[in-house]
């Protein structure tokens, strides 16, 4: 079978599970025991990617550039990574993460919005980077499309192209027409992002993989937004036992996921109700906190607020919005209450 | 007293929208529609019986009738087009993220900028936003501003799509120098659901004694000079207060003049330049509308 590479998002998706404040200490360790256990690609980034922190996505506790650095200097051979949404983050972010010595960056945009990478991948190329192409939110879009969407992303020369079920929508069957169109018409490297919300990570993660994605992404515990991700060490340990050529040392992620990522959480990575209603409405993963505490703020229910969320058709970025719900929602419920 | 007469470069979207902004406007006479090649806009300025020409600046430059000069080319057409009209000496509003002159927001600092001959229109969320963060800073000081504009994916254009960057960087440092705040941040938001949403834009600022009346009536205030030149500009979400947070979301449907409602994105920066164009056509060619 073909060779699966291991793309560790501890340090960036699982940045929303503890409000984007990881430490420089933090990083450093985690990153230490992933380069130990071989994986290939460690990102860390703002969980909205480099630039994203602000209010509308959370402050990031310490400066993006300082956990890069912690990073780079406890890696020996994997790839370090920065995640970047155009609109959010910008070319002059991606030269400060390029100075610390990040050598790779996935450039992420909605299903159907590829062409606003085009600026950030070719400076990212200029740079010397190896670069991704990264689509979100792929339930909201036909395999066609996202092929049409994917080919921009080849005509820019990138490295490999990942797919993200970033609500946590998607069924087994619904990755692998994704992923097979893909592999069928593309002569490049595909990826596959899985969420938990519906409890399919790891199986969605292994239909990818039944398909050819040849990248996957996965953390540490699951941590990450809504329900996390694919769990390292779970899919890690399915993958060596179905035979797939595996590099990476799975005791070893389940001891950094039980020693180092475990102490750090919030809370268990459990599938609770708003997180549930991510994935069965359709909405973007990391709107669950900030969903939250609108929910106690406007004395609302979650789940009321994302259903409305998904009924709107709101798109990764747009947690702006979440407020707008709200305050929407709880000025009906006073003038029904009159 | 004839109304002050304009010429528009680059008969795109934005330039034929522009071209019914200025039919419809007491102030301003369409003269000219520039291109440099035979286009769609260049044939429907024609059809309405403008002046239309495909060698560019040149031809407006020349044109002695024409005062006030719109630029809805693109930023490195403009860096020489502004030399070429500056030395014609025109009066030009840049429609582009050139910002080669000072910004203007019409709400809010237009007289301060007014005798400038070439003026920057910042971006769309800038339009937006800006007049929002003003009104919460001039309530409450504000130490922190930042905004998301959500646009329709159908209204950005290959222009905006292939400069992301310059959206956010422009309307960060318009946040800054307009408004006074120190520290800024733009996000920009592409959906793409059918059928089109409006324009949304949400601003938060971080103010140091929040005085939530005086945010409010600021803001309110603020709000109607807006619509006194985009009809569709509203408040979804009133300001409100989190500690020391303040968040605002306004909407801005458009006026279909020439590009369809959602579209509202593009309708401010034009509502806006038309808005600026008008009273330095009053105040510096003595323009007037024919029923005064």
């Amino acid at each position: 079978m073909s060779k699966i590479k291991i793309v560790d998002t501890t340090m960036r998706d699982g940045s929303h599970a503890i409000k984007h404040q990881y430490t420089p200490e933090m990083v450093g360790r985690i990153a230490g025991a992933l380069d130990a256990c071989k994986v290939d690609v460690i990102e860390v980034s703002h969980g909205d990617g480099i630039g994203g922190s602000s209010i509308n996505y959370g402050f990031g506790k310490c400066d993006e550039m300082e956990l890069l650095k912690a990073a780079r200097v406890n890696i020996q051979h994997a790839e370090l990574a920065v995640l970047l949404l155009p609109g959010i983050g910008t070319i002059e972010d991606l030269k400060q993460a390029r100075e610390t010595g990040v050598s790779m960056v996935r450039v992420a945009t909605h299903v159907t919005e590829a062409d606003i990478a085009i600026q950030h991948l070719k400076a990212a190329k200029l740079l010397g980077m190896k670069t991704v192409g990264f689509l979100m939110m792929t339930h909201m879009a036909s395999p066609e499309t996202i092929l049409e969407q994917s080919k921009i992303f080849v005509d820019c020369g990138v490295d490999y192209i990942n797919l993200a079920d970033s609500a946590g929508y998607l069924t087994p069957d619904m990755v692998r027409e994704r992923i097979s169109i893909l592999k069928s018409k593309l002569d490049v490297p595909v990826g596959f992002h899985a969420h938990n919300n519906l409890g399919l990570a790891v199986a969605n993660a292994m239909a990818a993989a039944g398909e050819g994605a040849q990248y996957l992404d996965v953390t540490l515990r699951g941590i990450g937004a809504g329900a996390g991700n694919a769990q390292s060490e779970v899919l890690c340990s399915v993958l060596q036992r179905e035979g797939y050529d595996l590099a990476v040392d799975s005791y070893g992620l389940m001891d950094a996921a039980q020693d180092l990522v475990e102490p750090i959480m919030l809370r268990p990575q459990v599938i609770d109700t708003a997180s549930l209603m991510l994935g069965y409405a359709g909405v973007y993963s990391s709107f669950y906190i900030h969903t939250c505490r609108a929910a106690e703020r406007f004395g609302l229910n979650p789940r009321d607020i994302l259903v409305e969320i998904g009924k709107r058709k709101m798109v990764g970025g747009q947690e702006d919005m979440i407020i707008d719900v709200a305050y929407a929602l709880a000025e009906k419920k006073k003038a029904e209450g009159k | 007293m004839e109304k002050v007469k304009v010429g528009i470069i680059g008969p795109g979207n934005i330039g034929s929208d522009l071209m019914y902004k200025v039919m419809r406007s007491p102030y301003l006479q369409m003269k000219k529609m520039a291109g440099i090649v035979e286009s769609e806009g260049i044939r429907r300025a024609r059809s309405l019986g403008f002046e239309t020409s495909i060698e560019g600046v040149s031809a407006v430059a020349k044109d002695p009738e024409i005062k006030i000069v719109f630029d809805a080319t693109s930023a490195t057409a403009h860096m020489t087009n502004a030399r070429v009209l500056r030395e014609a000496g025109k009066m030009v509003f840049d429609m582009t993220p050139a910002a080669v002159g000072k910004f203007v927001v019409p709400a809010v600092n237009l007289e301060k900028v007014q005798k400038c001959n070439n003026l920057n229109m910042v971006t769309c969320g800038g339009q937006a936003t800006i007049p929002l963060a003003y009104a919460v800073q001039r309530a409450s000081k504000c130490s922190y501003v930042e905004i998301v504009s959500c646009i329709a994916s159908k209204s950005a254009g290959p222009g905006t799509r292939a400069n992301i960057d310059e959206f956010t960087q422009t309307t960060a440092k318009a946040l800054r120098e307009i408004c006074g705040i120190p520290k800024s941040k733009a996000i920009i938001i592409l959906n793409p659901a059918e059928p089109p949403l409006m324009m949304t834009n949400t601003v938060y600022c971080l103010v140091e004694n929040p005085d939530e009346r005086a945010i409010c009536q600021s803001v309110n205030e603020m709000v109607k000079k807006v619509q006194s030149y985009v009809p569709g500009y509203r408040l979804r979400v009133p300001p409100i207060l989190d500690g020391n947070k303040v968040t605002v979301i306004a909407e801005v449907k458009g006026a279909g003049d020439f590009l369809p409602s959602y579209s509202g994105n593009l309708d401010i920066i034009n509502a806006a330049a038309i808005a600026a164009a008008e009273k330095i056509a009053v105040m510096s060619y003595g323009g007037r509308s024919d029923n005064e």
